[in-house]
């Protein structure tokens, strides 16, 4: 490969790279220093803010809120999908096809259209301000992406398996679970990993489902922005500690990511 | 592998499904087609209007200027995103230890709550104090995107660039790398200059790929709310106003039901219409694979 | 047009190949004649599509020359040896016409636009492709695709050599033939050196004048395909060419004569090259073993019925040998006696046949 060609992935690397520093140094600075000028990094290295969150309860319970939902969805999301995308790759059945374009339809649903359909709906049934909640309206964008990527897996496992199971015998849900499984391995770690991703991001819909119990870390981030006016330094830290989760994430899937975004069909 | 078995029994397998998306879906759906036709006064008493809501939010010069702003945000990423994600894809290494290095590194803007994307950039760009706003003003611009609608426009951008470009970059590599080797070699023994393995061999594999790609960058910005929000608030003033950010404001801020429905509708009808524009332009011709 | 000639090529795809397992190619050493059609046989994993890549350039080996003709072209990338390769699924140009594809590979190389159109055409007509030299490439059925990968190679008329890398890999059955056919006759009218990578018997035997047969990175046995059925130099030949292979039976050598079972068998080959601890094998084929009154004795297990002719499966102790008889030929009910025809009965010493050396 060619020196020049080196440059872009390494431009680009470090174009990545330099927000997610800047967080991290501003991290690492108290306010005061922030405020009183610019500086390329922490000259008065502090940890004051890190220990704010790992103490206020106000904070951690944010991470503890946002994770229990986002994983809380990911379980629910991926195991209605195993069934509903067996289906569909294996047997035609009457409006199969309109079913599946409807179901993709909605991933194209902007969440600002069902923020307060949603608010009265979850409040109507008395989940409002749970991570339940949350959860469950995540599911209609994960749950078709959960469908559209294990179906793309299975049609790869030839139907000759599941015909070999029933001639030894098995029971559908031994089947199902003790051979067919292990078989998508791979794909059900994609679509857990991209239900994940998108419930872990995505804040519109947590932030109008809760407000005080189940409050997100979104959430009280952005209060924070807005009625302590500017403690930079602490909304450095929650940033930067909320990557983190997605960095272990990626380091895990790590050799799994080229073949992951094939989704199994490119 | 012979044709699939026709079962109608497999609907079972998919309830779990249809009912927990529909719940989702359709509910809320009904609830907004119902505002959208009703006025309220409050105490829960509604007054059929009929197409009022819709003639009026159409008609509503804050609606088509949220409507113009978003295309054209939507059209300048596409423009950016795309292209780049693309020769980003093409330049890395298609094997080895650093292309799984470069992989992981790119990932990681995509798992970063949105909320924290905003709130970096809105960092990052503070004029006096923020790395980016500090070194534009000390290089001679005069920056401050809390004011300066063009300024926040680019950050606004540059912010978007940041954040999506790597879902491109990823589904270009993946899509590079299930061009089997023999191509390659084929046009190499063919004498073909590398302009030309792009033209004839790699781009034309992309095709199903890019088609995904721009499909969901295309909603996406589209619907894109939070990380505008936290970086410009909409602002300055309304400079930076997107569709989601404007129907948020309509709908959570003044409770304007009515309005807000129709909105609703209108804008998720757009988003279904120009998507299935662009599915149709860019399959055209397409053989079934 | 030149002969190619392989010199002590060693290729291992690993940097430090330690052991013996490690090298792709272990020693190879041949010589190809200019315009002859040969194959190389042999089956996944021996070493032939490392072999043909080498050829064509698209690997560089380890250690060793490749010479064509007398020019060491050891070093030189694809596009400079004159060679053109159709690989296991046609690669063709999606977007480009078939026209066009066949055109690539002479506008790549300057040619002036008449001569191309004269050579596409000339080409198109060879493949019987002329019908569809406006159509998209991308519409022709898989084998039309494999005849646009060949027809490139061919419409250049700089080339030395054209390599097929199991062509037939994704063609349906029933065309296999017709492709095949269409190849061998392409090679008698135009007369280039073809060589055919294979891991099909049958596509060998029909394809090539001379088949090479490769097993584990060594080149075990060069040869026609009747001096390959009739005089296997090592087991794996007899073993893998023929359906079925050759039989191999354990047997001890005691004094110079060869026995299986305890019964003297005569063999074409003298018993010399045996040495304690060697493992001594007689090899002999199906066709060629018949029952008789007294010989070796052994148990009948299995009769198949393969059309024309019947295969016997036969036990001694553990060993099972097959016997071919014709179809209306009577097979012995339970115990029989088998003989051997000592003209095609061979002794094999750790694989190879004794009296040649490896």
């Amino acid at each position: 490969m060619s020196r020049a060609r080196w440059l872009v992935p390494a431009l680009y690397i470090v174009f990545l790279m330099l927000p997610i520093y800047w967080l991290l140094a501003m991290s690492f600075k108290t306010t005061n220093e922030i405020l009183g000028g610019f500086t390329l990094w922490p000259q008065r290295f502090t940890l004051e803010n890190y220990r704010k969150i790992f103490t206020d309860p106000t904070w951690y319970l944010g991470y503890v809120n946002s994770l229990t939902y986002v994983v809380i969805n990911t379980l629910l999301s991926v195991a209605v999908a195993l069934p509903a995308a067996y289906a569909f790759s294996r047997y035609r059945f009457l409006g199969d096809k309109h079913l599946f374009f409807w179901l993709l339809s909605n991933r194209m649903a902007p969440p600002a259209v069902f923020a307060l359909p949603f608010f009265q709906l979850y409040s109507a049934i008395g989940l409002f301000d749970t991570p339940i909640a949350v959860a469950l309206a995540h599911c209609l964008f994960n749950v078709p992406l959960a469908v559209w990527i294990l179906e793309g897996f299975m049609s790869a496992v030839p139907r000759e398996l599941d015909e070999m199971a029933y001639v030894d015998g098995y029971p559908f849900w031994r089947f199902f679970l003790r051979i067919f499984v292990p078989a998508i391995a791979a794909g059900i770690g994609v679509a857990a990993f991209f239900c994940f991703m998108f419930s872990w991001v995505e804040l519109l819909l947590a932030k109008t489902l809760t407000s005080v119990d189940a409050k997100p870390i979104a959430a009280t981030m952005t209060r924070t922005a807005s009625t302590s006016g500017y403690e930079l330094g602490l909304l450095a830290a929650a940033g930067s500690l909320t990557i983190v989760p997605g960095a272990f994430v990626i380091y895990f899937v790590r050799n799994y990511i080229a073949k992951g975004f094939s989704l199994g069909r490119v | 592998m012979s044709a699939k078995p026709v079962n109608q029994r497999a609907w079972w397998l998919v309830l779990p499904v249809l009912l927990l998306v529909a719940f989702n879906a359709v509910i809320p759906l009904m609830t907004v087609v119902n505002y959208s036709v009703q006025e309220t006064f409050g105490d829960n008493q509604f007054f059929f209007e009929g197409v009022k809501w819709y003639d009026e939010v159409v008609n509503s010069g804050r609606f088509r200027d949220a409507l113009k702003r978003q295309l054209l945000f939507t059209g300048i990423i596409l423009a950016i995103e795309v292209p780049l994600g693309v020769a980003i894809a093409l330049a890395m290494p298609r094997r080895g230890a650093w292309a799984s290095v470069c992989l992981v590194l790119m990932s990681m803007p995509l798992l970063i709550p949105w909320n924290v994307v905003g709130a970096m950039w809105n960092i990052l760009a503070l004029p006096d104090i923020g790395l980016l706003g500090w070194t534009l003003n000390k290089v001679g611009f005069d920056y401050n995107y809390t004011r300066q609608p063009l300024a926040a426009w680019l950050t606004l951008i540059a912010m978007d660039v940041w954040h999506w470009t790597s879902l491109v970059a990823l589904l270009a590599y993946a899509g590079l790398s299930a061009i089997p080797d023999a191509y390659y070699q084929a046009a190499k023994i063919d004498g073909a200059s590398p302009w030309a393995v792009l033209r004839h061999v790699q781009l034309p594999k992309l095709k199903h790929v890019l088609t995904i790609a721009v499909l969901l960058r295309f909603m996406d910005s589209f619907m894109i709310y939070t990380e505008p929000v936290v970086l410009t608030g909409g602002g300055p003033g309304n400079a930076t106003t997107l569709l989601s950010i404007d129907l948020v404001k309509i709908a959570l801020g003044q409770f304007d039901l009515g309005p807000a429905a129709a909105m609703s509708l209108i804008y998720f009808l757009i988003i279904l219409l120009l998507s299935w524009v662009f599915y149709q332009v860019m399959t055209r011709g397409e053989e079934q694979a | 047009m030149a002969r190619i000639r392989l010199e002590a090529l060693r290729h291992s795809y690993l940097k430090q190949p330690a052991r013996d397992a490690d090298w792709a190619l272990k020693n190879v050493d041949l010589q190809w004649q200019d315009g002859g059609a040969y194959a190389l046989l042999g089956p996944s994993g021996c070493g032939k599509t490392t072999l043909l890549s080498i050829v064509s350039g698209l690997l560089r080996p380890t250690s060793g020359r490749v010479y064509f003709g007398e020019e060491d072209v050891t070093g030189q990338p694809p596009d400079r040896r004159n060679i053109a390769q159709v690989f296991q699924f046609p690669v063709v140009y999606d977007t480009m016409s078939v026209y066009d594809n066949l055109a690539f590979p002479l506008r790549n190389r300057g040619v002036p636009p008449a001569q191309v159109d004269a050579r596409v055409r000339e080409v198109a007509a060879l493949l019987d492709l002329e019908a569809m030299l406006a159509q998209r490439a991308a519409g022709l059925t898989a084998d039309g695709k494999q005849k646009i990968s060949l027809g490139r190679g061919l419409a250049r008329s700089d080339v030395n050599v054209i390599m097929f890398d199991e062509p037939l890999t994704v063609i349906d059955p029933h065309l296999k033939w017709r492709l095949r056919s269409k190849l061998k006759e392409l090679h008698q009218r135009i007369g280039m050196t073809m060589i055919y990578v294979t891991h099909d018997q049958t596509e060998a035997m029909t394809f090539a004048n001379e088949v090479v047969v490769m097993h584990e990175g060594a080149v075990v046995q060069v040869g026609t395909p009747v001096e390959l059925f009739e005089r296997p130099r090592h087991t794996f030949v007899g073993h893998f060419i023929g359906s079925p292979g050759m039989n191999v039976l354990p047997c001890e050598v005691d004094n110079g004569v060869p026995r299986f079972a305890g019964v003297p068998v005569p063999t074409a080959n003298a018993a010399t090259g045996t040495r304690a601890g060697a493992r001594t094998e007689i090899g002999v084929r199906p066709e060629f073993v018949r029952f008789a009154d007294e010989g070796v004795p052994v148990r009948v297990v299995r009769v198949a019925d393969a059309g024309r002719h019947q295969v016997v499966e036969t036990r001694h102790a553990d060993t099972v040998i097959r016997v071919l008889l014709k179809e209306h030929e009577t097979v012995p009910a339970e115990h029989a006696h088998l003989a051997f025809d000592a003209a095609f009965t061979r002794l094999y010493v750790d694989g190879w046949v004794a009296g040649e050396t490896a």
